[in-house]
């Protein structure tokens, strides 16, 4: 078992985060993560899915993900070169306020929000970046934390968008038939 | 400025400019509005009695002809009984188009009078479904819908359609062209697979064609039949394939997997080489996937990449159209075989050999009843290759795939992924619309039967006469066998007493169809012959047939190919074969 990260370009249609989640489910696959957002094209949102699978099983669900008619594009994104981030919000005790803060800036995290009680701190990074934080915040008294699911971006010039039919080239405008067509 | 129309009159224009002659439907609440102009429409609408019977009765029509199935069904209720037949045909690759009336958009969501979700409920069991809330989305939709059901893997497609989109005002424009930016079935298989393929199949000795329903679907019967007589390969024909490959041709071998032959089961075995097209290696074909074909390469042709590798390697995998396929195939192996032509003598004399001491048989009764298989083989041979065959799902079913000679594609239905009992009835009132002038004959189990044979009715009303032969063994029969087997003869919840109630006879009668009755081995032609000659009303024949009849050959569920068993604790003498 291993982790991979898949990018997933949907049309922005109703029931499309549903179809995806409803094919994970039925098909058996382990969801770790998913992030769902809007791209620079309005019409088309993007998803981030992070699984834990056998390799050979990833051509399958990449193929079965392929298979729903909203979806444009799916791209498993390489470990070396893709920028992987998280965010997090967590509230932490004021009881030792001096050394949350001290953490708060080793780890290049942020406050976001003040209280008597608790203190928002707000993180952007890497899963170890966020667990190594939750791990030497833990013991200071966590009161609530949210995390995003993860979003990730290859480097360079290279898009998922480029990896679409028509970016390549394909037409994706079809005729339509009657009846007397599709018999053959 | 175009004229103004009701939702509902675009829908059914819509439907007209699909080019659809028939739907199968019933009305109800809120899909009531679009029944108004169907009222007027050219296309015959048939009323039929039970909502699963629509969705199987398009099916049926779909398998027969290969054009898209439609049927029309009202929310709720209406919707979840095409539950069944959505799945079923997305399972055998079936292209149906359903229409299903929604609640006003208003109301959904609020657990309104009879509202479901049925886009929700029928995402995992579509192609692709739609929710329609805008009169003026209706015409995309519905071409979107019929271009999806048809082209690449065939599939249903349900269209759920709100009330008050239907009867709002819009203006009706069939769209020349669609855009679907994630949808592109690949048509034409690339150049390198078909190298690869070839290659393989020029290195092999020991090499089957395995066939399953994708050539049908594909309309590439032709295409296999040169490609066959080019390899001189062992074929063999899945459930879903009956018909794709003439029963009476040298090369074929039978049908695989659970109740298959033990010739066809043994080749994939003992192959070097799966030239699988159009399969998509289930569970009954392959029985213990880790010791299936444990020596053969695959090459893989299908037009749905998610099939490859989904449950078994492929060392090639061919994605295409198959008449596409198999039609760039045969020039690259005749180009191969110019270098070296394999030889299959040793692979034939061992497959032959086999096709010759193990031929699919059974033996008759020793109580004098009516043998189940021979009621089905001699409507067979009464009724002729010509004619096309329904079954509902078990032991008839297999006997019917095994003793019926089939000789055409689409002379064979049946629910094969799903295995829906009460399949027959309504599927072959479907393809007997489609195909009026051929005799449909549905080859039922007392206990299918009593699923679904309300459509009868719907079938003496509109004029359309199917046979149904019922194989009445007072069981469920294919359960009663694993019980036999499997559970040390503990019958829990088999007898269905079909032989004392109901009397089918006169159900047939009140349900306006001729009902005859068979009793005795030396009756059957002659009942037969009378079902064949009552062409003016739908007939069902009830057989009465011994009870403890099974299936065999068989490989129990989760056991290896290679445990095939010919009769009960009975393996073929391998030791006398040269495999």
């Amino acid at each position: 078992m291993s982790t991979h990260t898949l990018a997933v370009l949907v049309e922005n249609s109703p029931g499309v985060l549903a179809r995806v989640a409803s094919l994970f489910s039925r098909r058996a696959y382990n969801i770790d993560s998913l992030a769902v957002g809007p791209t620079e094209n309005p019409d088309i949102s993007r998803m981030t899915i992070v699984l834990n699978l056998e390799g050979h099983v990833l051509d399958q669900v990449m193929a079965q993900v392929y298979k729903l008619v909203n979806v444009i594009a799916v791209s498993e994104m390489p470990t070396q070169s893709t920028i992987h981030r998280e965010l997090l919000l967590v509230k932490v005790a004021t009881s030792q306020l001096d050394e949350v803060l001290a953490i708060v800036a080793r780890f290049g995290a942020a406050v976001v929000d003040e209280d008597a009680d608790v203190i928002t701190v707000e993180a952007i990074g890497e899963s170890a970046h966020i667990e190594g934080l939750l791990k030497a915040l833990t013991p200071l008294g966590i009161k609530e934390l949210v995390q995003s699911g993860l979003v990730a971006l290859e480097r360079g010039a290279a898009a998922l968008s480029d990896r679409t039919l028509s970016a390549q080239g394909i037409s994706t405008l079809h005729e339509v038939g009657t009846q007397a067509d599709y018999q053959n | 400025m175009a004229k103004e129309i009701t939702g509902a009159s675009s829908l059914v224009k819509s439907l007209e400019a699909a080019g659809i002659d028939v739907m199968f439907g019933i009305p109800g609440g809120a899909i009531l509005p679009a029944y108004d102009p169907i009222f007027d429409s050219t296309i015959r609408h048939i009323l039929v009695r039970h909502e699963q019977g629509a969705g199987h009765a398009a099916t049926g029509y779909a398998q027969a002809t290969g054009r898209v199935g439609v049927c029309i069904v009202t929310s709720g209720p209406g919707a979840t009984n095409l539950v069944t037949p959505l799945a079923d045909a997305a399972m055998d690759s079936v292209p149906l188009v359903a229409i299903t009336g929604q609640v006003p958009s208003a109301a959904i969501g609020t657990d309104a009078f009879q509202e479901a979700d049925i886009r929700g409920i029928t995402m995992p069991i579509t192609k692709h479904n739609y929710l329609i809330t805008d009169p003026a989305d209706i015409p995309r939709a519905i071409a979107e819908a019929f271009h999806i059901a048809s082209t690449g893997r065939p599939g249903p497609v349900l269209v759920d359609i709100a009330k008050d989109a239907l009867q709002k005002m819009t203006t009706f424009n069939y769209p020349k062209n669609i855009q679907l930016a994630g949808y592109k079935p690949r048509v034409e298989p690339e150049a390198e697979a078909i190298r690869d393929a070839a290659a393989l199949i020029a290195q092999s000795s020991k090499p089957v064609l395995f066939v399953g329903g994708g050539v049908i679907k594909a309309n590439a019967h032709k295409q296999l039949m040169r490609l066959a007589e080019l390899i001189g390969a062992p074929v063999v024909t899945t459930l879903m394939a009956r018909g794709a490959f003439p029963d009476s041709h040298h090369l074929h071998l039978g049908m695989p997997g659970m109740h298959g032959t033990v010739a066809a089961v043994t080749a994939l075995q003992k192959a070097d080489l799966l030239i699988t097209l159009g399969a998509r290696f289930d569970d009954r074909v392959t029985g213990k996937l880790s010791s299936f074909a444990v020596n053969a390469k695959v090459i893989h042709a299908d037009i749905d990449p998610a099939e490859i590798g989904k449950n078994r390697f492929a060392d090639v995998a061919v994605i295409g159209d198959l008449a596409h396929t198999i039609s760039a195939l045969i020039p690259a192996i005749e180009k191969e075989f110019k270098k070296a032509e394999p030889d299959l003598t040793l692979w034939w004399k061992q497959m032959g050999s086999l096709r010759a001491t193990y031929p699919v048989g059974y033996n008759q009764p020793e109580d004098g009843s009516v043998s189940p298989q021979y009621v089905i083989e001699r409507i067979g041979a009464i009724s002729g290759p010509d004619s096309i065959y329904v079954a509902g799902v078990g032991q008839h079913q297999m006997w019917a795939s095994q003793f019926l000679k089939f000789e055409k594609p689409r002379t064979w239905l049946n629910s094969g992924g799903l295995g829906t009992m009460g399949y027959a009835v309504p599927a072959a009132m479907g393809a007997k619309v489609g195909m009026p002038d051929t005799t449909v004959w549905a080859i039922d189990g007392d206990g299918c039967f009593q699923m679904t044979n309300q459509e009868l009715v719907t079938c003496a009303l509109n004029n359309i006469p199917i046979k149904v032969a019922i194989i009445n063994n007072e069981s469920l029969g294919m359960v009663r066998q694993w019980q036999t087997m499997f559970y040390e003869g503990r019958y829990s919840n088999t007898s269905l007493h079909s032989k004392r109630i109901p009397d089918f006879v006169k159900l047939a009668d009140a349900m306006g169809c001729a009902g005859l009755r068979c009793e005795r081995t030396e009756d059957v032609d002659a009942v037969i012959k009378e079902a064949m000659s009552i062409n003016d009303q739908p007939v069902v024949v009830d057989f009465r047939v011994f009870r403890d009849a099974m299936v065999w050959p068989m490989v129990a569920a989760g056991s290896s190919n290679d445990d095939i068993m010919i009769a009960r604790g009975l393996t073929p003498d391998w030791d006398s074969q040269e495999l």
